[in-house]
């Protein structure tokens, strides 16, 4: 899960990292009250997406009069805001954070990531700060400084400071890093975050270093098992896909995608295996979705629902190897389905597995309008056919 | 003698009281697992199916004489009950659990380095199966059919067409291992190839990959400089966004890297044969083992 950055710099208040002076905002009356209140003459007002890439897609603005904070804040809340971390939709802007304008000497990267390779959270900077850190990574990686933590001892002061003069720190600079780091690596602990990234982390001319932007990942497996519950109540479903969202609510794995093919399947590394064959085969997959290993006559129903309101949806694959499941029970699934759902595109099934014989029976005696499948391959092959000859 | 288990190893079930425990410790018996007992914190002394019921992993190895078992806890819990299994000395654990903290599982393999006898497989994964000798997990054991083909894999239903078509080529399986789709995992891909690379029932392996991390590559540089035996390989993903966790918490691109193609790529380089639909698996694998 995704925090916006005012969230994230509510966490990083409560673990000492220092922040600049600011508020957030939810109409241009209370962004114009919180630049009154932080006082001084420039501010800076940022729209709170799950997005980076703001600055560049004009959703930040520095304002140097109250005026100025009212038109901007007026002129971009309820818009929607695209970035190139965005699709073409972009994602609504429901807040503005207000903050002090800071006399920036220069801007670092800091980030942390759970490393799989080395099973280590891996501590991340570069000099190199408010760049797109993918490109430094990409174009100049010598750059990039890293620092593995052990679990057992945790972050050690003298790996900060390591850090902090490979960057090019000095003075009470390299002092101020080993505050920040330690308070990233103790809220990342404890609160199960798979990534934190401050880009930038600035310098000010009085030499002290602030999280001017805040970009955190919370482990949904943590959230799911019931911990941290003041963090999951901040979670804002207005930034995440819509289906996805419903689809969550039904157990089912859900992803968006921009073909014309949609493809129930039960488990994550067939649904993936099924898209590319249809890929392979010269079709376009509309979604992924993954029904789960113990699913059921419903959830086979929410995910004909889900699938068909998409209007880009021209034929459905169902692809199951019953395991656990019953290919007979599944087949008894998407006979209702079909039946309540009102489908109106073909329906290619191929069912293996468990009482594969039985639900093939079922599916064929059930005056529905299905084609069956043998395999994977043919399967793919029939629902490309199906497109073909409907278009 | 298998890799990792036979008919000879004593199963208990963590969890063993509960509807998943319950469940799939039934179907494991009647595939003719020796399930000797199990734990459920708080009801020692009981008998579920048949079978006794301990308060800790230790007292149930004690009586026993268990040497594995598999997991069926729920995600909080997990963390807890592999190092409970560890620390009793639990030769082979087989974590079936989904939805583990990562953190947690970052722990678990730091303090694993403590247990250098111990195998951990998973979790979120299908478990461990010989055929006709020992079943440890949620696969069906009715496609299996004991044979010449080893299978590893990150996926389950995948692992389980992997299995149906070497049963119809008529190759059959020595072990299949699940290894699971989780970020931070036991078993490597390389450390299942070591087992299979020295197994004299397994004549070919067939290895399961998917997008994320770079298990597969860490792979095709341990087949290039270890592996006699065939492998045949294919990576689910292809066609997966970048940035989007496709169901399995490890199943992500980012920041560029863990793609399908450049798995392919680095199985080819390493002489592996690729298929890119799994409906190719066996005939691939047979037309291999018979040349």
């Amino acid at each position: 899960m995704n925090l916006h950055e005012y969230q994230a710099k509510q966490l990083f208040s409560a673990y000492d990292i220092p922040i600049p002076q600011g508020r957030v905002a939810n109409s241009a009356d209370e962004a114009v009250a919180a630049a009154q209140a932080l006082g001084g003459s420039v501010w800076v007002v940022k729209a709170q997406v799950h997005a980076g890439g703001r600055g560049k897609a004009g959703g930040v603005k520095v304002c140097k009069t109250l005026d100025d904070v009212r038109a901007y804040t007026d002129s971009i809340l309820g818009t929607r805001l695209v970035t190139h971390q965005t699709d073409d939709k972009g994602l609504p802007i429901n807040s503005v954070m207000v903050e002090q304008g800071l006399d920036i000497r220069s801007e670092l990267y800091l980030g942390a990531v759970v490393d799989r390779a080395t099973r280590r959270i891996v501590f991340m900077a570069s000099s190199e700060g408010g760049m797109d850190i993918e490109e430094v990574a990409a174009n100049t990686p010598e750059r990039i400084i890293t620092v593995e933590v052990n679990p057992v001892a945790g972050l050690q002061a003298y790996q900060c400071r390591q850090m902090a003069f490979a960057i090019g720190l000095q003075g009470k600079q390299v002092g101020q890093l080993v505050k920040v780091m330690t308070g990233l690596y103790n809220l990342f602990v404890e609160t199960d975050l798979s990534l934190i990234e401050i880009n930038p982390l600035i310098v000010t001319g009085d030499d002290a270093l602030l999280a001017l932007d805040a970009k955190l990942n919370v482990d949904d497996n943590a959230l799911e098992v019931g911990r941290h519950k003041q963090i999951a109540a901040m979670r804002d479903t207005s930034q995440e896909d819509e289906t996805e969202v419903e689809a969550a609510e039904h157990n089912l794995n859900y992803i968006t995608l921009d073909g014309n093919i949609g493809c129930m399947v039960n488990g994550a590394g067939l649904a993936m295996a099924t898209m590319d064959v249809v890929k392979l085969n010269g079709g376009s997959p509309a979604n992924f979705l993954d029904v789960g290993g113990g699913t059921n006559k419903e959830r086979v129903e929410e995910a004909f629902k889900l699938i068909l309101s998409s209007p880009s949806v021209k034929a459905i694959l169902v692809n199951i190897f019953g395991g656990i499941v019953r290919c007979d029970m599944i087949a008894e699934g998407i006979i209702s389905a079909v039946k309540e759902v009102g489908v109106n595109v073909p329906v290619v099934v191929r069912l293996e597995g468990t009482n594969v014989e039985k639900g093939k029976e079922l599916l064929e005696h059930s005056g529905l309008d299905l084609i069956a499948a043998d395999d994977l391959s043919d399967a793919a092959r029939k629902v490309v056919a199906a497109i073909g000859k409907a278009a | 003698m298998s890799i990792l288990i036979d008919k000879s190893t004593k199963v208990i079930v963590q969890g063993f009281t509960g509807k998943q425990g319950t469940f799939h410790a039934e179907q494991a018996i009647a595939y003719g697992t020796n399930v000797v007992g199990g734990v459920t914190p708080g009801r020692g002394g009981e008998t579920h199916l048949e079978r006794p019921v301990f308060n800790t992993v230790r007292d149930a190895v004690q009586d026993t004489g268990a040497d594995a078992s598999m997991i069926y806890v729920p995600g909080g819990f997990a963390a807890d009950a592999i190092l409970e299994a560890a620390d009793a000395g639990i030769r082979v654990i087989a974590c079936i659990t989904e939805g583990i903290p990562v953190l947690d599982m970052l722990k678990v393999k730091a303090a694993l380095d403590y247990y250098p006898g111990v195998r951990l497989i998973g979790p979120n994964c299908p478990g461990v199966i010989t055929p006709d000798e020992c079943k440890i997990g949620i696969m069906p054991g009715h496609i299996h059919q004991a044979g010449r083909v080893g299978i590893v894999s990150r996926s389950g239903t995948l692992t389980y067409e992997a299995v149906k078509q070497t049963s119809d080529a008529g190759l059959g399986q020595s072990t299949c291992v699940g290894i699971g789709g989780d970020p931070i995992q036991g078993m490597s891909f390389v450390d299942v190839l070591e087992l299979f690379k020295d197994d004299p029932r397994t004549e070919g392996v067939v290895m399961v990959g998917e997008i994320g991390g770079t298990a597969e590559e860490e792979a095709a540089e341990y087949i290039k400089s270890s592996v006699n035996k065939p492998v045949v390989a294919y990576i689910a993903g292809v066609t997966a966004p970048p940035g989007k966790r496709m169901g399995h918490a490890g199943a992500i691109i980012s920041g560029g890297k863990g793609t399908a193609d450049d798995k392919f790529a680095a199985l080819e380089a390493a002489g592996v044969t690729t298929v890119r639909s799994p409906a190719d698996i066996g005939e691939t694998m047979k037309g291999l083992l018979n040349a």
